[in-house]
């Protein structure tokens, strides 16, 4: 099914963690932190990947690296499949795609140079070599808008916004094709936000990056998206493109997120409706029988409680994991025919 | 290589008047020795550090008395000209006694301290690097030792020693009764430190790179977990100095006529009214080069740590 538009396809990728107890660490029980999420990624596109804490978005950006062993399924990256893939050759393919952390604070060595942590891509994948290494690493740094002079510093002796240019600089070292962007903006102040998201945006023109960006900022990814994502519990319960999704959310979790965003117009903001969710996210070590989302849906009904919905796409390119869109779609669709 | 620095230093302050941003390359290692160098405190700590491991190993050198032969005529002096330190009650000269005294007291808190360090830092970074039930394994069988009274288990290790074996085997068998006990708490501290290291993003960072684990160990997890094991290291190493005094003075350390500084000082206290002299030299040599260990400890723990540059 992969064609060579797609650069990243997931298929029913599973990762769950095992839950131990006592001195023997006897499994009783596995934290399903992504269950049966499958999608593509097309070249040089944004996918958008939201939901709230806890529901496995990160999970499943590492899983993709391939920094977590996925439990099942299979991760195709440049029509390479990488599960099953021993681990040096996985060290070579790694090199096409990386990561950008949320926590800019976190993501880089403390002990390290600046100059060391851009060049330790280049080190470790024995990419040139002293002189041409240098000039490499002053390349990536003033590419990705910071003065070359600053490699001998430290990380600690810059700002947020900063440090997080430099995670930019270390991840696009070995000319990568896919990133998993992990929150890179929301532990930035707005003004810096806006910089950095500027910054991927100006290096998916030039370079012709794929991204999966992870958020929870709707309105971020309305801005650098082209298709979205939206996960809840583990699952991905609609999937399409951006504007499909924010004129026409089918999913009632999508629909309520959605009702979340504020307005930035007093008129409008006041009139808005907002549909607020009742209780909480159940655990993910203990999901519900049926569809993810039925203990807390507004519109939920009996067959929801027993049966799992699957992703299906109801519209070009629109996808909805739930039953209560599904039957709305076929009546619409009968209507149509009469 | 100091010369080297001071002058690649001075370049930087030349440079450093044009262009603020600008700042020579060192690599990690040289930028904590410059950072150590400007720490005074500990750079004088260093010193009397090596100065008085040399005189230790050069003892018969730098001192014109013979550690052990009598001199009748000069019983219980106090210090003068000829005998700094005095001379004790045989008329030995307590100076010399005291250097050579630093070859054990200093020779087990180093050899002991290393092997520590060696053992613990080695078994610690491999379970907390592992984790999992690797780590769980090796981990209680650290909690079993750490059951044991450490005493208890050198006077055992140190009973298997013939009692009139030659003074060298009984110095290793210090060493390793030592060396044995004290990983332990390394063992903990290093896989401690690992395991919260090893969680940190830019381990992450380096992992989706595809560093190996010899290079996330050495280059990550170890340089980010130097400093509470220098510090560890550093005050190991007066205790280590008073264990060796405690065996010393309960008959299973060093033996007379050899001198170790717990050795002199268990025997001067009794004649501490008469001759004060015989235990404050001894006691001196323990305080400071326990202090010295201590200030030459906390500024390699500044020195190592790049956040600190700059501070004082």
């Amino acid at each position: 099914m992969s064609d060579n538009q797609t650069i990243m396809e997931v298929n029913n990728l599973k990762m769950y963690f095992p839950i131990t107890r006592g001195v023997f660490k006897r499994t009783v029980g596995w934290t399903q932190a992504v269950d049966d999420v499958s999608f593509r990624i097309k070249k040089g596109e944004t996918l958008g990947l939201v939901g709230e804490s806890g529901c496995g978005k990160t999970t499943l950006g590492r899983a993709i690296l391939q920094l977590h062993k996925p439990t099942a399924g299979t991760v195709k990256f440049e029509g390479e499949e990488l599960t099953t893939l021993p681990r040096r050759d996985l060290r070579e393919r790694t090199s096409r795609m990386q990561i950008i952390f949320q926590d800019p604070f976190s993501s880089l060595n403390p002990r390290m140079t600046v100059g060391a942590i851009v060049r330790e891509p280049l080190v470790i994948h024995g990419v040139a070599n002293g002189e041409e290494r240098r000039r490499v690493v002053e390349e990536l740094l003033e590419r990705v808008g910071l003065n070359a002079q600053f490699a001998n510093r430290f990380p600690h002796e810059f700002s947020g916004g900063q440090r997080q240019r430099i995670g930019i600089a270390r991840a696009l070292a070995l000319n990568p094709t896919f990133i998993v962007a992990d929150e890179p903006i929301t532990s930035l102040d707005v003004s810096i936000q806006a910089q950095i998201v500027n910054l991927m945006e100006d290096l998916q023109d030039e370079l012709g990056l794929t991204y999966l960006f992870i958020t929870h900022d709707l309105s971020m990814v309305r801005h650098i998206c082209d298709r979205v994502a939206v996960m809840y519990l583990g699952k991905i319960v609609e999937l399409s493109g951006v504007e499909a999704l924010y004129n026409n959310a089918m999913h009632p979790y999508t629909q309520s997120l959605l009702s979340a965003i504020p307005v930035p117009d007093p008129v409008v903001e006041e009139t808005r409706q907002r549909i607020i969710l009742e209780g909480d996210v159940p655990s993910p070590a203990n999901p519900p029988a049926g569809c993810n989302f039925c203990t807390r849906c507004p519109k939920v009904m009996e067959r929801c409680f027993h049966a799992e919905p699957e992703l299906k796409e109801l519209a070009p390119d629109h996808s909805v994991a739930c039953f209560v869109a599904e039957e709305s779609w076929q009546k619409a669709s009968m209507q149509k025919e009469v | 290589m100091t010369v080297d620095t001071q002058s690649q230093v001075q370049v930087a302050a030349e440079a450093g008047a044009e262009d603020v941003l600008k700042r020579p390359s060192y690599g990690y290692w040289r930028d904590a020795w410059r950072r150590l160098l400007r720490n005074k405190v500990a750079t004088i700590a260093g010193l009397y550090i090596v100065l008085i491991t040399l005189a230790a190993i050069f003892a018969p050198i730098v001192t014109p008395y013979d550690r052990d032969a009598p001199d009748f005529g000069n019983t219980r002096e106090g210090p003068t000209i000829e005998h700094p330190f005095g001379t004790d009650p045989l008329g030995r000269d307590v100076f010399t006694r005291v250097i050579f005294g630093g070859r054990v007291s200093l020779g087990v808190a180093f050899v002991g301290s290393l092997t520590s360090m060696l053992i613990g830092l080695t078994y610690g970074a491999i379970a907390g690097y592992l984790g999992g039930w690797v780590d769980d394994l090796m981990m209680r069988f650290v909690d079993l030792m750490y059951g044991f009274p450490t005493l208890l288990f050198i006077i055992l290790m140190m009973l298997v020693i013939p009692p009139n074996s030659s003074p060298a085997l009984i110095m290793v068998g210090l060493f390793i009764a030592l060396g044995v006990v004290s990983w332990l708490g390394t063992a903990r501290l290093v896989r401690g430190q690992f395991l919260s290291i090893r969680e940190q993003d830019f381990v992450t960072a380096a992992r989706a790179l595809g560093a190996k684990p010899a290079r996330l160990i050495t280059r990550y997890l170890l340089p980010n977990s130097i400093g509470p094991i220098v510090v560890a290291l550093t005050l190991s190493i007066p205790s280590l100095i008073l264990t060796e005094s405690t065996l010393s003075f309960i008959g299973l350390g060093v033996k007379a006529p050899i001198p170790s500084w717990g050795v002199m000082l268990s025997e001067g206290w009794r004649g501490m009214q008469s001759d004060p002299h015989l235990a404050i030299f001894p006691a001196l040599a323990i305080t400071i080069t326990m202090l010295a260990f201590n200030f030459f400890g906390d500024g390699l723990r500044d020195a190592l740590d790049p956040t600190m540059r700059g501070r004082d």
